[in-house]
């Protein structure tokens, strides 16, 4: 079930008990069918995927652009948190040994030794977060982007135990009064919550691409539809070596780096 | 029957009050989480689970461990157990509680506990695990209370008490291995991904749960007229020594596998916690200090005749209890997040706060437990 239609599910059960009835039932699913009716600018895949040519972003930006993730964590309401122990990120860099871990070497090519690697949840194919979730706060959709639901999730951290890409955050503290500037646009999380990178499934509804890879403007980042032949995601994996993070671990990761 | 608990000397009374001067500060504390978050406690991004969680994983051991007590009696009529069942009983019931309350309090939204049933999700085990316990909870309340009123009344229990003990047989079992599955089936935590967890957890408990049963009924020799007699002490004893030299040979089979195999990810947990890794070793002291009290323990258990003195026995039992306590009621929890998913070690060790929350816990278990069994005690003065 997607989100759009859970909460409408949940604002229609509400009303209902509000004994407010079925006459605000039937308007909520009219308001949505009227919604749907005309050709809707959202972008549609089966299974969303990012690549990201890491040679591009150094090479113009010289390790210190940062665009993408400030553009994401303005855009998401995401705090600006100093203590390394409590730290929320979507989207963020570490070291190409500590990112592939299991490709550390003595003698890596002088080209890519100590390099900032982005990293941001690989919204998995097989995604443990969502198997162990007790609420079904984390999901996965029909599009392949694993979702949170931040009204429903009770805290519990069994995500975070199962993510081994280190991808999800936990709001230790309130974050709303370490937010640099509030978009109104998207919602803040309270405190006690998990959250991650969505794939800016908002901006995909609208018909927009993610905001890092619009904020890229070197074009180092691209998103596209893995199950379209092509797509611009597949072109680059026919034509360049990509790599995964752990793809031993069979969680199936959707965010390649072209080397 | 309940009314027993009224009835007290001053010790006894001194006793509950301390135990809820403990819990008011515990809840003092909580509250303070409750308006500031889990940031007051010792957790963080990479050590997301800590002294909460690891004492719940603890303490379904404890539970579990009622079982050590209740097989041998109904099963194999093991006579000598018939009058402390009741007891083993009682300390599931106040454990469970405490589980359920650790649980609780490590929640970050904690109103929304009840999300687990209203949207009830049969592939996390965490939601399976709260449903075994909750199970097992009833069951003990329900055998042990109903045993001990048919033992007041001098008839034997109701004929529908024996299916239900004989379902809280499996059922023991059953949720410390559902609780061995939350570690056990995620990808990327080496130390966890273990076949050998649930054994691990089931043994360490059959230690732990039992060596505590036999320290609180030579408290409760001490401090009232009921004797539980020699013979169930020693078998108690016996199994208490069974069960800890299966449980250090599990953590020697570990130790075997991460270290001849020299694979990096399966060494680096038990180096941090008893070697420390990359310079950080906060939990060195207490990984040693669970291996001499382990082993200290073990030649007072084998020894038959330290393990029959009932005054090296208490030392033994209290050995084992706090060592197992040390190993999976602290290390074992940390220890699975370290090093995190890029290779850093990022340490852990439980705020004052955060202490006397669980303290907080551990004395309303106490206490629950102090009035179950003052009333099982009463009742036995009481027939005898
Ligand atoms: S990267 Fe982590 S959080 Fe993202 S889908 Fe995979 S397991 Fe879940
Ligand atoms: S913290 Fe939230 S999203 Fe994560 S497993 Fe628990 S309920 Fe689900």
């Amino acid at each position: 079930m997607s989100k759009m239609d859970r909460r409408s599910f949940l604002r229609f059960g509400g009303l209902c008990v509000l004994g407010l009835g079925v006459l605000s039932g039937a308007e909520v699913l009219a308001e949505k069918q009227l919604k749907a009716a005309p050709a809707s600018p959202a972008l549609v895949g089966k299974k969303w995927a990012m690549v990201i040519d890491m040679k591009k972003c150094w090479e113009a930006g010289k390790g210190e652009c940062r665009d993408c993730i400030l553009a994401c964590h303005r855009a998401h309401n995401v705090p600006d948190i100093a203590n390394p122990k409590e730290e929320v990120k979507w989207i963020w860099t570490e070291p190409y040994e500590e990112v592939f871990l299991d490709q550390k070497q003595e003698y890596t090519a002088e080209g890519i030794q100590g390099k900032p690697f982005l990293v941001l949840c690989n919204h998995c194919d097989n995604p443990p977060c969502a198997r162990v979730c007790p609420t079904k706060a984390t999901f996965k959709r029909e599009d392949g982007i694993v979702m949170m639901d931040y009204h429903r999730c009770i805290g519990c951290r069994f995500c975070m135990a199962a993510c081994p890409f280190g991808a999800r955050s936990f709001n230790f503290r309130d974050p709303r009064p370490l937010l640099p500037k509030l978009n109104p646009d998207f919602p803040t999380r309270e405190m006690g919550v998990v959250e991650k990178c969505n794939f800016c499934a908002e901006r995909l509804e609208a018909g927009a691409l993610p905001l890092c890879v619009e904020a890229c403007r070197q074009g180092a980042l691209v998103f596209g539809d893995l199950e379209d032949g092509n797509s611009e995601v597949r072109t680059i994996l026919r034509s360049r070596f990509t790599m995964r993070r752990r793809p031993e671990l069979g969680t199936g990761p959707n965010v390649y780096y072209a080397i | 029957m309940l009314e027993k608990a009224l009835m007290g000397g001053k010790r006894y009374w001194s006793w509950l009050i301390l135990l809820l001067a403990m819990m008011s500060v515990g809840f003092r504390f909580y509250l303070l989480q409750l308006n500031q978050g889990l940031t007051i406690t010792g957790m963080s991004r990479d050590v997301s689970w800590g002294l909460y969680i690891a004492q719940f994983t603890f303490l379904v051991g404890v539970a579990a461990s009622a079982v050590m007590v209740v097989l041998p009696y109904y099963l194999h009529n093991v006579k000598a157990f018939g009058q402390i069942t009741i007891f083993g009983e009682f300390l599931a019931v106040s454990s469970v509680i405490m589980c359920l309350l650790f649980v609780i309090v490590d929640l970050g939204k904690p109103m929304r506990l009840l999300n687990m049933l209203l949207y009830p999700t049969p592939n996390s085990i965490l939601f399976w695990d709260v449903i075994v316990l909750s199970g097992y909870l009833l069951l003990n309340i329900v055998i042990g209370w109903n045993v001990l009123e048919a033992e007041r009344k001098a008839v034997s229990p109701p004929d529908w008490v024996k299916p239900l003990v004989y379902v809280s047989i499996p059922w023991a079992v059953s949720i410390h291995t559902v609780t061995a599955f939350i570690y056990s089936g995620l990808p990327g935590r080496d130390y966890w991904l273990t076949a050998l967890m649930a054994a691990r957890f089931l043994a360490s408990a059959f230690a732990c749960g039992p060596a505590l049963l036999i320290l609180l009924l030579l408290i409760i020799k001490t401090l009232s007229k009921f004797d539980p007699g020699r013979e169930a002490i020693q078998k108690l004893a016996q199994i208490v020594t069974y069960a800890m030299v299966i449980s250090l040979f599990f953590v020697g089979l570990e130790f075997f596998t991460a270290f001849y195999s020299q694979v990096p990810g399966h060494m680096h947990s038990l180096a941090y916690l008893f070697a420390g890794l990359d310079g950080h070793g906060k939990l060195i002291p207490f990984m040693w200090a669970f291996a001499f009290l382990a082993i200290g323990a073990l030649i007072l258990l084998l020894n038959p005749r330290t393990r029959q003195q009932e005054s090296t026995l208490k030392v033994a039992c209290g050995a084992v209890f706090a060592s197992l306590w040390l190993e999976k009621g602290l290390g074992l929890v940390v220890a699975g997040f370290i090093p995190n998913a890029f290779g850093e070690v990022a340490e852990y060790l439980p705020t004052a706060p955060e202490i006397l929350i669980a303290l907080g816990i551990w004395a309303t278990g106490a206490l629950i437990l102090t009035v179950l069994y003052k009333v099982a005690v009463s009742v036995k003065e009481e027939v005898a």
